[in-house]
């Protein structure tokens, strides 16, 4: 936790209730390392699947669950701040940008999306019925120390640079999730 | 805790979380049983059909008491009590 960039909310970390959870069982038994965790990969950039996923987040975090969200692929576009940052780009990762929803505002449904249509319906009744935005949730999800951590590798495919992300994103490949699963009691690909 | 009269309770704070959807009323109530004292209660609004189930696995698994559920007027009134 030494290296927290300034403006990082304090991230809850799964070792912490590791210690204790293995304190507290017979050593050697191998089920003993397992902790109290969850783990999630935010694969899809679908409205639909990713307001799942933080509601799921944010009710782990609020029973206690030290929460990893590891986000790869099109779910990378979740993380992205809504107003272009100025970096350099090649054509083809200029053109990625261009196509790709910039952040969670910008996200359609997974299905009966019609052309945007359905997805504005959608968040017009979400919010008839109090339910959360997914701005909304996501910032709760931080304030609760849920760590929120964007796949290398999908960003350099897609060319999305570390300063096109929200603040206090943190960065990782496969061994970090690994690393989380198996701290994890449930572990979800959304 | 034996059968208690929940309409006599008083509760040390309400968290009004009516018309609040999941996972509002759950963190919420989260949020809530903070400001109160060890052995406190704390009573949650909510008529999201889900909350009264959620609200004692939460106290369950965080390690507070649920103590029960009132059905008021289209909504309900959940009492747990802060046990750490």
């Amino acid at each position: 936790m030494s290296d927290r960039r300034p403006g990082e909310k304090s991230i809850v970390r799964c070792e912490v209730v590791a210690d204790e959870v293995v304190a507290s069982q017979p050593a050697g038994d191998e089920a003993a390392e397992r902790s109290d965790c969850l783990s999630m990969i935010v694969f899809s950039g679908d409205l639909d699947k990713v307001l799942a996923a933080f509601i799921i987040a944010n009710g782990a975090a609020a029973m206690g669950t030290p929460v990893t969200m590891f986000f790869t692929f099109w779910g990378l576009n979740v993380l992205r701040k809504s107003e272009p940052v100025p970096v350099k780009k090649g054509l083809l990762e200029r053109m990625f940008g261009w196509m790709m929803p910039r952040g969670p505002e910008k996200l359609k449904l997974s299905q009966m999306n019609m052309g945007g249509i359905g997805t504005l319906m959608m968040k017009r009744v979400m919010q008839q019925k109090n339910v959360y935005s997914l701005p909304k949730l996501i910032e709760s999800a931080r304030e609760a120390g849920v760590s929120l951590v964007a796949c290398t590798m999908s960003m350099d495919v897609m060319g999305i640079r570390p300063e096109e992300l929200m603040d206090g994103v943190e960065f990782g490949g496969v061994a970090t999730f690994l690393d989380a699963a198996d701290r994890s009691r449930t572990t979800l690909f959304i | 805790m034996a059968q208690v009269d929940l309409a006599s309770i008083k509760a040390a704070k309400i968290v009004d979380a009516r018309g609040s959807a999941c996972p509002g009323p759950l963190l919420e109530a989260k949020k809530a049983i903070g400001t109160v004292s060890v052995g406190a209660v704390l009573e949650i609004w909510s008529n999201d059909a889900g909350t009264k189930r959620d609200i004692p696995l939460w106290a369950k698994k965080v390690g507070h008491e649920y103590v029960g559920v009132l059905s008021g007027e289209g909504y309900e009134r959940i009492f747990v009590i802060r046990r750490k």
